[in-house]
């Protein structure tokens, strides 16, 4: 691994998104993953081996101390932005296909109900281990689901719930994906959820915490 | 901020059953009159609320209301106040939450009158306004079937009104995630206070009417969210403890604008509530873990007025259903605290300080609530001119609290904790204390997509 390849890494899992950003004090006044990552490009360095081997990896080691409780959620958050920064430098990358992402996923909080802030972690660190995520935000109707697996094919899809009354239309909505896409993979997670609900409503994954999500996902892209 | 002094300003005088401005309800009870009284909140198992299940639905309250007070009846309950706290879709569709309020009230009403044993209902409609983004404060058409509830509710039986009000949900969210405590300040001191000034108005205003009680708004969404994500290990507890303190001058606009309490369960704010302003409360702690966890199970009933399960579901326990069951749990706590104040002061202050000991050092959530700490916030939270100011200061003093209790050994942090406490100083301290300058600083900073000045008034 080359230093800049090693550096970028540095960055994305400290958070250091570009050079004006404060955060994180140790990294103050220097590069961030913004300009490390033009840097790359400019030297040559494929973009390719630009997302798999400082962003992905960057990413795979924040998740994995956020599961083992060793940092919280803002760190992430901040990693996360600093991945962001990289991948606007590779946007046209992924645009003419050079660069190509794990898959597509699709996550929503189904409707009836708004809780979102699970989803976004979920969203954050899917993203992060290199898939290309698409949020559908809260309340998302079954219509919506089928309409943009539709748009997407071959994409997996998440759903979130928070209450138990809102649990029940997880089987709804993937009653209905199943019926219009049978291949379609989908995943449940939710405080009031599990995987005996997952099996009842013919989901094909629960887990409790964004980071089963991750690796079920690599499991499948792999 | 209308409050400049505090109405208990002492620590022992800070005391579970006894609130200096008790509120007497229809059918008795006293609540904050020398008393601790049980507050049972539930809600149905696993289904889906439509026409096609409104029958089954409207049995399981008519159970758990009856269950409930049967066995209130057995363990010779002082009183109870059952929690309506309402479904999207009860709200949604207020025929069916007040045909649930009238379900419910004619089950009080059968036990008041057979046996003597009083009840109230709380009535608690959700805050549909979250459900458009950016959210219409003040002109959402949604506010018509929450008012309606309010209204028609309360006429069926829900003697008691609050609810969650969700002004400024828009950027604490994202501010919460972020540790973003000027973000927090936002939310809650700006937009919160704004919102609470627009939607508690028209509440008081039909409580007034008929002749109701305009009760209490807890921090919920932000200052419950912030408990429960530290409690998951999400963000710094540091964090969560000074988001509960700022929730304070957010919902104590309740009570400014007419609002008597008793203040809802889940609003950990209650004991600064009342200290400033002598109203009962309602808290939950050990007895909320079958709907979340938390590091305040014991102190949390320090000074409480009601004693809160947060919420259950309906469901058959080895015992018996579920709601009945937390009901037990909730009256032997109760029936505990009470036999300490019928013994006096001293016996009430001992249990107070078990309470207290037993929780104030294993968390700073915890330490802030702790009866002296609670006084000693409390006086910063009213010395200021503006919420803002109000909001900063007992943070401040908060943060005092827990590193001075960090700095003596007594209140173990971890290093990712301690990392936040100088920068949850730096921030604070970056706040002005006039409305406009906060705002003008704040609105760069921000997405500015998320959320409708004009609909704070601003």
């Amino acid at each position: 691994m080359s230093e800049l390849i090693k550096k970028l890494s540095e960055c994305v899992e400290f958070g250091k998104v570009d050079k004006n950003s404060p955060f994180p004090p140790q990294m103050k006044g220097q590069d961030g993953a913004f300009e490390l990552t033009e840097q790359a490009l400019k030297e040559g360095i494929d973009s390719q081996a630009i997302l798999e081997e400082a962003l992905v990896p960057a990413m795979d080691r924040v998740g994995k101390k956020f599961s083992e409780n060793k940092i919280f959620v803002p760190q992430m958050l901040m990693s996360a932005k600093a991945m962001g920064a990289a991948m606007v430098v590779l946007k046209p990358y992924f645009m003419s296909g050079d660069i190509k992402t794990k898959g597509t996923f699709i996550i929503g909080t189904v409707f009836g109900d708004l809780h979102d802030i699970g989803k976004n972690l979920v969203a954050m660190m899917i993203e992060g281990s290199g898939w290309s995520v698409i949020d559908l935000g809260v309340d998302v109707s079954s219509d919506k689901f089928v309409e943009t697996i539709k748009e997407n094919p071959g994409a997996v899809v998440g759903l979130s719930a928070l209450l138990t009354t809102t649990m029940v239309n997880m089987e709804e909505v993937t009653q209905a994906i199943k019926d219009a896409s049978p291949e379609t993979k989908v995943t449940i997670g939710g405080a009031p959820v599990n995987d005996d609900f997952c099996k009842k409503i013919g989901a094909d994954n629960y887990s409790p915490d964004p980071q089963g999500v991750v690796e079920w996902l690599n499991k499948l892209a792999s | 901020m209308k409050y400049n002094k505090l109405v208990i300003d002492k620590p022992e005088d800070l005391m579970f059953g006894i609130a200096p401005n008790p509120v007497k309800t229809r059918r008795g009870l006293e609540i904050g009159g020398g008393a601790v009284y049980a507050e049972l909140n539930f809600t149905l198992p696993t289904m889906s609320i439509n026409k096609d299940t409104l029958t089954r639905v409207n049995q399981h309250y008519k159970e758990i209301a009856e269950g409930a007070l049967e066995r209130a009846l057995h363990l010779n309950s002082k009183g109870v106040v059952l929690e309506f706290e309402t479904l999207l879709e009860m709200t949604q569709t207020p025929s069916i939450g007040i045909e649930l309020v009238k379900i419910m009230n004619e089950v009080c009403e059968k036990y008041y009158q057979q046996h003597g044993l009083a009840s109230e209902i709380r009535l608690t409609p959700n805050d549909l306004r979250e459900f458009e983004r950016p959210a219409l404060q003040r002109t959402s058409s949604l506010l018509e079937p929450m008012m309606e509830l309010f209204e028609e509710g309360m006429l069926a039986g829900g003697d008691l009104l609050s609810i969650e009000s969700t002004g400024g949900k828009e950027v604490s969210d994202e501010a919460l995630m972020m540790c973003d405590i000027k973000g927090l300040m936002f939310a809650l001191a700006v937009l919160g206070v704004r919102d609470m000034q627009f939607i508690w108005k028209k509440i008081s205003a039909l409580a007034n009417k008929h002749n109701k009680i305009a009760a209490g708004d807890s921090a919920c969404g932000f200052a419950n969210t912030a408990m429960v994500l530290a409690e998951k290990k999400y963000i710094p507890t540091v964090f969560a403890a000074l988001v509960r303190v700022i929730s304070v001058v957010r919902s104590i606009v309740a009570v400014e604008e007419g609002a008597i309490g008793p203040e809802k369960d889940c609003g950990y704010e209650g004991p600064f509530l009342k200290a400033i302003t002598g109203i009962p409360i309602s808290m939950e702690g050990k007895t909320a873990a079958c709907a979340h966890f938390s590091p305040i199970g014991n102190i949390a009933f320090a000074c409480t007025d009601l004693w809160s399960n947060e919420s259950v579901q309906n469901i058959k326990l080895l015992s018996g259903m579920a709601p009945t069951a937390y009901l037990e749990q909730l009256e032997y706590d109760v029936r505990l605290s009470n036999e300490a104040l019928r013994m006096g002061k001293t016996h009430s202050q001992i249990l107070q300080q078990l309470l207290v000991n037993s929780d104030v050092y294993t968390d700073p959530q915890a330490l802030i609530l702790a009866p002296e700490n609670v006084i000693k916030i409390s006086k910063s939270l009213i010395k200021g001119d503006t919420y803002i100011a109000n909001a900063k200061n007992g943070a401040l003093t908060a943060l005092d609290i827990i590193e001075e209790a960090y700095n003596s050994g007594q209140l173990k942090l971890s290093d990712m904790e301690t990392t936040y406490l100088p920068i949850l100083r730096v921030d604070l301290e970056s706040i002005p204390d006039d409305e406009s300058q906060f705002v003008e600083m704040m609105l760069p900073m921000l997405d500015q997509s998320k959320f409708i000045l004009a609909e704070y008034g601003l």
